[in-house]
C-alpha cells in the first residue's frame, strides 16, 4: 500500500493540474457511489503516458501501448488485486461448500445460543462478499482509473492521427 | 383462501402490468430503431438505475418463493444454496463488467470475435447464448405456471396454461416494442417492489420476536421437528455421496454461471464507461446480498412462524412459505391487514417473473439477431434491418418458450435454473476467460471451447436420472441412465475449459499477437469503446 494523505484525490489532481482532469463527457463523479467512501488516499502515482510518436496500423498502436511501461503498470496493479483474492474467495466459496457436504457434525457446533459455526460461516461468505466488493472499487478507484484513462486517451489519440494521416 | 386475496391479487397485478405497457409506450414514443437504442437502451443509464436494475433482472421468483420456502421446509440447507448466487457476483465484479464494457458492443460473442475470425465463433457463442437463455426462460415459465395455479387457487390445468401464455405475451410486447430501455425499467420497477415487499415483511417478522433473532432460529428449529439438525447442514443435500457430489457441482455452477449470463452481460452494455459498469455491480452486490439476508429471516421466519407441516401441507415444495407468512403477519386470513399483504406478495411475485422474462427474452433476441442471423444468411443486414429481425427473433423466442413452458410444466424450476447456470459456466464462461486474458488463444480454441462445454453439458443431462431411469424422471418407463448427478457442471466446466486448451494447442494457425495486445489494452482501458 502506497502511503496515504488525508486529502480529496479529485481535487488534489485538478489544483495539481490546473484544469479538469476528465475530458471524458462521461465521466460521473466521483465517490458518490453505495461502497465507494469517499476516499481518503493520495491519487495513483502519475504513470508516465505512452510513447506519443508512431506511426503503423492501429494493431502497431496497441502493441506498443501493450508493451508500454504506463500499460504494464496499470495491468499488473489489476492482476496484483484480482488473482489473490480470486483465490481466496474461491477457497474460502468451495471450502465452505464441500465441508457443509462432508462434515456437518463440525458446522453443526454451537458458537452462542441457537447460532453455530454453519450459521457464522453463512454470514461469513455475505460479509466477505461485501467487503471484497468495496475492497476492489477502491482499489479500482484510487489505483487504476486515473491511469487507465490517461492510456485511453493516448491511445485513441494515436489511432484517430493514424486515421487522418491515411486519408 | 378466500375469494378476496384472490381478486385482490388480480387487481394489483393488472395496475402492474398497465404500469409497465405504460412504460413501453413511453420509452417507444420517439424511438429512432437504432441498434444501439433496441439492445443497450442508448448506453445513458446511471450506475444506480443499472445496479437497480441488475437486481431486478437477476432475482427470479425462484428466489423469492422457492428460496425462502426451501429454507422453511429444510432450514440451512436452504441458505447454502443461496451464498452460491451471492458469491458469484464477486467473478462478475472482477473479470466480466469492466473488461466486456471496454471490449463488447451488444452481444457475448462481441467481445470474443476482437480476436476472432468472425463467422464460427458468433455462430458458436449465438448458440449457447441461446441455449442458456431458453432454459431459464422455461424455469421462469414453470415458476409462472405454479405460482398462479397456487396464488390464484387454480389448480387446473387450464388456469396454469393460460399463466404461461399470458406471461410469454407480455414478454414479447415489453422486448419487441420497448426494447432495452422499456426493460430496464420494468426491472428496476421490479427491484423496488420486491426490496420494498421484503423490508415490510421482514419488520414484520423481526417485530413478532421483539428483534431476537436467537429467538426466532430457536423458534424455528423447534417448530420444525428437527431441532438444532434444522440449523445446520444434510437435512436436504445431505442423503448419500452422490445427492452431496450434486450439490457440490451445483454450488460450483451458481458461482461460475453467473459471468456467462447473457442477460447479465447484457446489462453492462447499457451504462456509458466500464466505471459505471463497475459502480452497477457494487450497487448490485448490495442490493442482492440485502435481499438475500431478508430471504433469509423470512425463510426461518415462516419456519417459526407457521411451522413447516402448514408450509408443506400448502405446496409440498415450500413455494408458497412467503405469501402464506404474509397472511399470518397480517393478521390471518380473515383480516384486511392478511388480504392486502398476501395480495402485495403475490403480485410482486409476479411482477418478478415478468422482468426476468423480459431480460432474458432480450438477451437471447440480441444473440439471434446481432450473432446467429447475420452469421448464417451470410450477409451483413443492416443495422436498421438488425433490430427488426431482433423484434422478430423476440416474438419467436417467446412462441418457443411458451410451447416449452407448457411441455415442460412438470420439470422442477429450481433444477432448470441450476441448469442454465451450469451450461452458462460451461460453455460461456471458459471462452470470455481465454479470450480476455490468454495470450495463445486461437479461433479454434474458442470455437471447441463453446461447444466443449455445452454438449458435454447438455449430454450429461440426457444421460442424468432428470431424463430417464428414476419415478420421478422425464421419461420414467425407459433406462438409460448413466451418469448419477442431476446437475453437470463438475464435469461439464473443467471440460469447456479443457476443449478451449485443447482447441488451442492443437491449432494450426498461431496466435495474433496485435489482436490479444488489441483485446488487452482495450479491456484494461477503455479505449476505443463504444
Amino acid at each position: 500500500m502506497e502511503k496515504q494523505e488525508g486529502c480529496d484525490p479529485a481535487r488534489a489532481g485538478v489544483e495539481a493540474a490546473g484544469q479538469p482532469l476528465y475530458g471524458d463527457p462521461w465521466y460521473d463523479a466521483l465517490a458518490s457511489g453505495w461502497g465507494e467512501v469517499d476516499g481518503t488516499g493520495a491519487p495513483a502515482p502519475v504513470v508516465p503516458p505512452a510513447s506519443r510518436e508512431r506511426t503503423g496500423g492501429a494493431s502497431e498502436v496497441y502493441l506498443e501501448v501493450q508493451r508500454s511501461e504506463a500499460f504494464q503498470e496499470v495491468r499488473s496493479r489489476y492482476r496484483r488485486f484480482v488473482i489473490p483474492a480470486l483465490v481466496l474467495f474461491l477457497t474460502w466459496y468451495v471450502g465452505y461448500v464441500v465441508t457443509a457436504q462432508t462434515a456437518p457434525g463440525l458446522m453443526a457446533r454451537p458458537v452462542a445460543g441457537s447460532v453455530n459455526v454453519a450459521m457464522v460461516a453463512g454470514i461469513g461468505q455475505f460479509l466477505t462478499t461485501f467487503l471484497l466488493t468495496w475492497a476492489y472499487a477502491r482499489h479500482a478507484r484510487l489505483r487504476r482509473d486515473r491511469a487507465a484513462l490517461d492510456l485511453r486517451w493516448d491511445t485513441q489519440e494515436l489511432t484517430r492521427r493514424l486515421r487522418g494521416a491515411e486519408r | 383462501m378466500t375469494g378476496h386475496h384472490q381478486t385482490l391479487a388480480l387487481l394489483l397485478f393488472s395496475v402492474f402490468v398497465a404500469i409497465t405497457l405504460g412504460i413501453t409506450t413511453w420509452v417507444s414514443r420517439n424511438r429512432h430503431g437504432s441498434a444501439e437504442e433496441f439492445y443497450a437502451g442508448g448506453r445513458l443509464f446511471s450506475p444506480m438505475e443499472n445496479g437497480f436494475a441488475i437486481a431486478g433482472d437477476y432475482t427470479s421468483a425462484a428466489s423469492f418463493l422457492g428460496v425462502t420456502g426451501l429454507i422453511a421446509l429444510f432450514g440451512y440447507d436452504g441458505l447454502l444454496y443461496v451464498v452460491g448466487f451471492l458469491v458469484a457476483w464477486l467473478v462478475v465484479l472482477f473479470f466480466v463488467a469492466e473488461l466486456v464494457r471496454n471490449c463488447g458492443r451488444f452481444t457475448l460473442a462481441d467481445v470474443v470475435v476482437v480476436r476472432m475470425s468472425e463467422r464460427p465463433v458468433r455462430i458458436a457463442a449465438g448458440t449457447s447464448s441461446v441455449t442458456v437463455s431458453v432454459l431459464y426462460l422455461v424455469a421462469q415459465m414453470v415458476g409462472a405456471g405454479s405460482l398462479v395455479s397456487l396464488l390464484l387457487g387454480g389448480t387446473s390445468g387450464a388456469a396454469r396454461a393460460w399463466a404461461v401464455i399470458v406471461v410469454g405475451a407480455l414478454m414479447v410486447i415489453y422486448v419487441s416494442l420497448g426494447g432495452m430501455r422499456a426493460t430496464t425499467w420494468i426491472q428496476i420497477v421490479k427491484a423496488v417492489l420486491l426490496l420494498s415487499g421484503s423490508i415490510a415483511l421482514t419488520v414484520l417478522v423481526l417485530l413478532r420476536f421483539h428483534g431476537d433473532i436467537d429467538a426466532l432460529l430457536r423458534t424455528a428449529a423447534e417448530r420444525s421437528g428437527h431441532g438444532e439438525a434444522f440449523l445446520a447442514p444434510g437435512l436436504k443435500y445431505g442423503g448419500d455421496w452422490t445427492s452431496r457430489a450434486d450439490f457440490i457441482s451445483l454450488g460450483l455452477a451458481l458461482v461460475l454461471g453467473t459471468a456467462g449470463l447473457p442477460h447479465i452481460l447484457s446489462r453492462f452494455y447499457t451504462v456509458p464507461t466500464a466505471r459505471a459498469a463497475r459502480r452497477s455491480v457494487v450497487w448490485a452486490v448490495g442490493l442482492i446480498g440485502g435481499f438475500y439476508l431478508m430471504a433469509i429471516v423470512l425463510g426461518f421466519g415462516a419456519a417459526a412462524v407457521l411451522g413447516p407441516d402448514a408450509v408443506r401441507k400448502s405446496n409440498a415444495a415450500g413455494n408458497t412459505a412467503v405469501p402464506l407468512l404474509a397472511l399470518n403477519l397480517g393478521g390471518g386470513a380473515d383480516s384486511a391487514g392478511g388480504t392486502v399483504l398476501f395480495a402485495v406478495v403475490a403480485a410482486v411475485a409476479f411482477a418478478t417473473i415478468l422482468a426476468v422474462v423480459a431480460g432474458i427474452t432480450l438477451a437471447s433476441s440480441a444473440a439471434v439477431a446481432h450473432d446467429l442471423y447475420p452469421s448464417l444468411r451470410r450477409r451483413r443486414a443492416e443495422p436498421r434491418g438488425e433490430v427488426a429481425v431482433a423484434r422478430v427473433a423476440a416474438v419467436g423466442i417467446g412462441v418457443v418458450a411458451i410451447t416449452l413452458g407448457l411441455l415442460a410444466r412438470n420439470l422442477n424450476a429450481a433444477f432448470l435454473v441450476g441448469l442454465a447456470f451450469a451450461v452458462s459456466a460451461s460453455a460461456n464462461l471458459p471462452v470470455l476467460m481465454y479470450s480476455l486474458f490468454w495470450r495463445g488463444f486461437t479461433t479454434r480454441g474458442a470455437v471447441w471451447a463453446v461447444y466443449g462445454g455445452l454438449v458435454p453439458a447438455l449430454g450429461l443431462v440426457l444421460l442424468s436420472p432428470v431424463v430417464s431411469g428414476s419415478p420421478d424422471s422425464l421419461f420414467p418407463a425407459v433406462d438409460f441412465q448413466y451418469f448419477p448427478l442431476q446437475n453437470p457442471g463438475i464435469v461439464s466446466i473443467p471440460l469447456g475449459f479443457l476443449a478451449g486448451w485443447l482447441g488451442t494447442v492443437t491449432s494450426a494457425e498461431p496466435p495474433d499477437e496485435a489482436k490479444h495486445a488489441e483485446t488487452e489494452v482495450r479491456s484494461l482501458t477503455g479505449a476505443g469503446a463504444v
